[in-house]
């Protein structure tokens, strides 16, 4: 329990460390980032159809 | 000045540069030989198979491709001191530094299984038992790490990068057709035009050259060996001379293969040295020995990539000049990675097939993030001052980068329905 407690606060440490982004947030970088989250949001689409598709035939 | 003068002074000056390239070489070779691991020489195997010497000038065409990706995470490691995963947490924060690293554990450890795939078929075929095979790599890959010194597992991992190079006399031992090759392949062509299977089989050739974890390991190289900003210039020349040999090695297989198994359905490349056997045993014997060679630097460099990853992130100490007292949880995170990947190919009836398509589907996920994630890192001029990518860099890397993304992800949604191209 006590493991699992001080894994919790490393990572809330992290992600408090690197809550705020250094890189600077120009027009091509948002665009960039935006891009990406739509690609990987399909992907992830395609990935959960595939998977039901393969439960439903099992 | 005499001519002997001159001539003395010109020798000195080339060998003051090899020796320093010597010294700084190591990343860039290592990262782009372990590129052609266990499914790297599948692939090559089957290609030569299935289209002869077709395809050897799509091949030469991937030197550039390889060398302008990796190039810049020399840049990026000597001038930050920061590996992939670090610079993306703090470069993007922390919800994409996690997506990254998460996805990275998940591609490294499936793509380490595949090398045990491969390394237990490989010395299968000479008669070593799979679960012999898994505790020799193990042992093997321990003792290299645990040495306590960059410099060493570096020098190793070279001698393992030369047994690579055994596909090479392979290729003249079969007594190819100079001129069949030339004629053949260094001429653009699509045998039998752009077929599905063709385009499927290109989708692969770059899948395997170009995976997620060389991003992360060239990077975290160069950090760990301490390279500075005076040393990019010979990183990079390093990083060339390796994509050079990457895709050698390639097209010697796809000699080996395409003169003595045209046509032969090749499924993986313990297959093609079984067969190549029957026709001689030596160059079977190469390939097998090859394989195994690729599947093992595939592995030292994949388990390292993740146990660097992690270190950065998690602030423990994560370099191979640290001793198992002083970064335990490095050698930790390296050796569970290492054992339980090395576990699967023991289980029977393991979903092996399904790893596969597993590593193509996750990878295409991580790989767009990281190749975006690594040329706006290449832009950010207030950290990389005047290593930051040129217009000319950022036209030419951006081209490559687009190219890999839209073609990867062909692959890999291709990979999840195989129908949807037919």
């Amino acid at each position: 329990m006590r493991a699992i407690n001080q894994f919790l606060s490393k990572i809330r440490e992290i992600n408090k460390r690197y809550a705020k982004p250094t890189v600077e947030m120009s027009r091509a970088v948002k665009l960039s980032l935006t891009i990406l989250r739509i690609y990987l949001f399909l992907l992830v689409v395609l990935m959960i159809y595939k998977f039901i598709t393969v439960i439903k035939v099992v | 000045m005499d001519f002997f003068s001159v001539l003395y002074y010109r020798f000195k000056k080339v060998w003051k540069a090899v020796r320093l390239y010597l010294v700084i070489a190591g990343p860039g070779l290592v990262v782009m030989i372990a590129d052609n691991d266990a499914g790297g020489i599948t692939t090559y195997a089957a290609t030569g198979a299935k289209y002869g010497y077709h395809l050897i000038w799509f091949l030469l065409l991937l030197i550039p491709v390889a060398y302008y990706v990796q190039e810049m995470t020399v840049r990026l490691g000597a001038v930050t001191k920061r590996g992939h995963a670090e610079a993306i947490f703090e470069s993007f924060g922390a919800f994409w530094g996690w997506f990254s690293l998460l996805d990275l554990m998940i591609v490294d450890w499936l793509t380490l299984v595949t090398e045990f795939v491969g390394m237990t078929a490989a010395l299968g075929i000479f008669g070593v038992p799979a679960w012999l095979t898994v505790v020799i790599v193990v042992l093997l890959m321990s003792a290299l790490v645990l040495n306590g010194r960059y410099w060493t597992w570096e020098k190793i991992a070279l001698g393992f990068c030369l047994i690579n190079l055994i596909y090479i006399p392979a290729a003249f031992m079969v007594n190819p057709s100079i001129s069949d090759i030339v004629g053949q392949g260094l001429i653009p062509n699509f045998p039998g035009g752009l077929t599905n299977e063709l385009f499927f089989l290109l989708m692969a050739n770059i899948g395997t050259t170009i995976a997620p974890w060389m991003l992360f390991f060239q990077q975290s190289s160069v950090v760990d060996k301490g390279l500075l900003e005076k040393d990019i210039k010979m990183g990079k020349v390093d990083t060339f001379i390796g994509s050079i040999i990457t895709v050698a090695i390639a097209v010697f297989i796809v000699v080996v293969t395409g003169t003595l198994l045209q046509g032969v359905p090749i499924d993986d490349a313990a297959t093609a040295a079984k067969l190549l056997m029957k026709t001689n045993q030596y160059i079977g014997a190469f390939m097998a020995i090859g394989l195994f060679d690729a599947g093992l630097l595939g592995a030292i460099c994949i388990s390292l990539a993740s146990s660097w990853a992690f270190g950065e992130i998690f602030g423990w100490a994560h370099s191979l000049n640290t001793k198992v007292k002083e970064a335990p949880w490095f050698y930790i995170s390296f050796f569970i990675t290492l054992v339980t990947a090395g576990i699967v190919p023991l289980i029977p009836g393991a979903p092996l097939v399904l790893i596969t398509l597993f590593v193509q589907v996750v990878a295409v996920t991580l790989l767009p993030a990281a190749l975006v994630f690594l040329i706006l890192l290449l832009n950010d001029k207030k950290t990389m001052g005047e290593y930051a990518n040129t217009p000319l860099q950022n036209m030419v890397s951006t081209t490559i980068v687009v190219a890999i993304i839209t073609l990867s992800t062909l692959y890999g949604v291709s990979a999840l329905f195989p129908n949807l191209f037919q």
